[in-house]
């Protein structure tokens, strides 16, 4: 029987040829229990290879260590969609010498396939694969569901590189990626901690607030003329946002509304929905919680995507390009609509657009839920501190002070009013922000580039820099 | 109006920052059960700080003091006054004479404060047996006495029977208040329904209150406001009736008919005034025609 396994992951940076300066890539569906970007970065560290480019979907806290890696200079560059804050702090103190890039979902394929941001070997952690390399996210201990994020990495990388804690007999059935792509396959003990791959049920919120706006968010959707058969619709995993697809659900089954797919990073309260006729399809990019993998493993209604389909600007079509509604957060809206989901009111990194700007674009309605003020600082303010997604695709924010529609989007408006939702002015929800917290000082920023916000169509959409 | 009235702890700022936009007609910053001992004092301030800085337009203001029998009490109501909230409630309203004690003290602190006599009203807990026995009494103790609230779990602990969601026990209870209130020209609101979880056992509940004749009902969670404002506000039914009711006593006036029937029924005097009662609540809440 033929197989790719390699006695080690060593054994495979060596037959993949990885040599100082070259890029390695890898997926981030372990989320915060991933082990597999430090095993590989130390092993790399340990054979001497130096000024890598990690080119890394997202970063959790778990990653920390590969701000060692930074220091002695076996990292040279990241490019990655989300950073937490454990690792962006010192990102923001200017411990690189090169800007982090920060793409979205959508453009890190987008750039991987077009050869823009090409993938010397890639490492993609799979909870089961055969010894050829079809491998998948729904089956294995350490099961995440969806693989989205890893196929561009499969199609496109010169080397690739299958990291399992669980080896099938040929042919693993029902893969997501499969063996054309791969050229070796490594066998480990764990690949992940699942207590952090998946959490449990993700629960609603039952902060008062947070109901206030996700019961507003609600309304807002069922008044905007497209609610209605044939609806499609993304949230995230945030407490509000649930919230609101829970009174969402209420409205579509009271009116017998029966949409067509829900999207995106996928939570048991979207699979709920899909149970309770709300939507015909889930298109799942990547699995939040374990009624989520669950749900994809057992449920052919329920469909795997790659993150070029999910959001991809350079691909023919892209799903969020039929979205009609997605609910989405902000660490900071500006008066002109703008979104900073990558840095904090301080000016250090502790986010990324993930999705954000993707589905911004691509909705007919993209929808900000977010409070007025958090912890003492203004959410609502003149200038947010990083442009993660632009005005210009944010038609609407929901606080629980009142609902402001940006301007550009006269028609949202008239139908809201219509409807007698509390329309007031985004000026107005900063006036009152500051009200209640002062107005604050500006971070003072260093002069040092330490991120760059690269937009969906391939520009700079901003800088972030080191915090003095 | 006021249809729901939540009670907010003195003590928890995120609440208090945000307590106009939770859906309640008034709130009820609590300065007694939901603080402790040691945390008297900052709740004071802080709900000092509420009246004095935040925006509540279009949301009533309520302040729970400590009861009388307290060595709280007088330093809450020299904290709050000034600021001007709508009602201060008295825990514990046992008799007229608790009424008069309260009474002296507003009129005092207003007289040092420099500002309107008799400018605070107060709402009267009810929340004893003797409470309930004297209600008509604490109802018409003084001018400022604007309403009366039923607290039923102090009370049945006083009665020494098991607060049930059913609310058998506190039958009896809630009937005297809504009499006594009547009687002496005043409201009355409903107690809480402490189940968080229950919404559907929470809608019977208040849909007991409104058919007893209670104006509104307090809550502990915001997540009952909503069913509450539904249940204590004019139905579409009931205001399509109050218009039939005064559109027939209207063109009756026209014809200079002196009876007045609709439906079959006679229009008497409390009809009309009970349908003027409907639409100008409606028209309070946007809904009228």
């Amino acid at each position: 029987m033929r197989s790719k396994v390699v006695s080690s992951i060593r054994e495979a940076v060596e037959l993949a040829g990885l040599k100082d300066g070259m890029t390695v890539s890898f997926h981030h569906h372990l989320r915060n229990g991933d082990y597999v970007l430090n095993t590989v970065m130390d092993q790399i560290a340990d054979m001497g290879i130096k000024e890598l480019t990690v080119n890394a979907s997202s970063l959790f806290a778990c990653h920390k260590p590969l701000l060692g890696h930074i220091k002695n200079r076996v990292v040279a560059k990241i490019l990655t969609n989300y950073m937490a804050e454990e690792v962006g702090r010192e990102i923001s103190c200017g411990i690189m010498d090169r800007a982090v890039e920060f793409r979205t979902h959508g453009g890190r394929p987008s750039d991987i396939a077009s050869g823009r941001t090409p993938i010397d070997v890639a490492f993609i952690a799979a909870p089961i694969s055969d010894p050829l390399g079809n491998c998948s996210g729904k089956y294995g201990k350490s099961a995440c569901g969806s693989l989205g994020y890893a196929f561009a990495d499969a199609m496109y990388a010169d080397k690739v590189v299958i990291i399992t804690d669980e080896l099938a007999s040929y042919p693993l059935m029902d893969w997501s990626i499969e063996e054309t792509c791969v050229d070796y396959v490594v066998k480990v003990d764990a690949i992940g901690d699942p207590a952090g791959i998946v959490s449990g049920t993700t629960r609603i919120t039952r902060d008062p607030v947070g109901l206030v706006m996700a019961e507003q968010a609600a309304l807002v959707i069922r008044h905007s003329g497209l609610l209605k058969e044939g609806f499609s619709f993304q949230t995230g995993a945030g407490g509000a946002s649930l919230a609101a697809s829970k009174f969402l659900k209420e409205i579509m089954l009271k009116e017998n509304i029966r949409g067509s797919f829900g999207l995106g990073g996928i939570t048991g309260y979207l699979v709920d929905m899909l149970h309770a006729g709300c939507f015909e399809k889930l298109l799942d990019v990547q699995c939040f919680d374990l009624d989520a993998v669950e749900s994809i493993r057992k449920d052919p209604r329920h469909q795997e995507i790659s993150a070029e389909h999910y959001a991809s600007p350079g691909a023919k079509s892209a799903v969020v390009d039929s979205l009609d509604v997605v609910i989405l957060g902000a660490a900071e809206i500006d008066t002109d609509f703008n979104v900073n989901v990558h840095t904090d009111s301080n000016g250090y990194i502790m986010g990324g657009s993930g999705g954000h700007s993707d589905t911004a674009a691509g909705a007919k309605l993209a929808m900000i839920i977010a409070p007025i003020q958090r912890a003492r600082m203004p959410i609502v303010t003149d200038r947010v501190t990083c442009i993660s997604t632009p005005g210009r695709d944010v038609d609407v924010l929901v606080t629980q002070a009142g609902i402001a529609v940006n301007p550009e989007n006269a028609e949202l408006k008239d139908r809201l009013v219509d409807a007698g939702l509390n329309i007031v002015n985004i000026h107005d929800l900063k006036r009152k922000a500051e009200h209640l917290t002062g107005t604050p000082k500006k971070p003072m920023m260093g002069s040092r580039e330490v991120g760059k916000v690269i937009c969906r169509d391939g520009s700079l959409l901003d800088t972030i820099y080191s915090v003095r | 109006m006021r249809r729901s009235l939540l009670f907010i702890p003195g003590n928890a700022p995120a609440l208090l920052i945000n307590g106009n936009y939770l859906g309640a007609d008034s709130i009820i910053f609590d300065l007694e059960d939901a603080v402790s001992p040691d945390e008297k004092d900052a709740a004071r301030i802080l709900v000092r700080n509420t009246l004095r800085h935040m925006d509540y337009r279009g949301t009533g203001t309520i302040v729970r003091i400590n009861s009388i029998d307290t060595g709280y009490w007088k330093a809450d109501v020299d904290e709050v006054l000034k600021h001007a909230p709508d009602l201060i409630m008295l825990p514990k309203a046992g008799c007229k004479e608790d009424i008069d004690v309260a009474e002296a003290y507003l009129s005092e602190a207003e007289e040092r404060l420099g500002i309107e006599q008799g400018g605070v009203g107060i709402i009267a807990l009810i929340e004893t047996a003797q409470g309930i026995e004297r209600a008509y009494d604490i109802a018409g103790a003084s001018a400022r006495v604007k309403a009366l609230l039923l607290g039923a779990e102090d009370l049945t602990a006083d009665l020494k029977c098991a607060r049930t969601k059913e609310g058998r026990e506190i039958e009896y209870a809630r009937a005297r208040l809504v009499t006594a209130a009547r009687a002496a020209g005043i409201d009355v609101y409903d107690t809480p329904f402490t189940d968080v979880e229950d919404d559907e056992g929470m809608r019977l509940d208040a849909m007991v209150a409104k058919a007893l004749g209670f104006d509104g009902k307090s809550a502990i969670s915001p997540r009952h406001l909503a069913a509450i404002n539904e249940v204590f506000s004019p139905s579409l039914t009931e205001l399509d009736y109050a218009y039939e009711v005064m559109d027939a006593i209207r063109k009756a006036a026209e014809q200079g008919t002196g009876v007045v029937a609709l439906r079959g029924k006679m229009i008497d005097a409390p009809i009309v005034s009970r349908a003027k009662q409907t639409i100008a609540m409606a028209e309070e809440l946007g809904i009228g025609r």
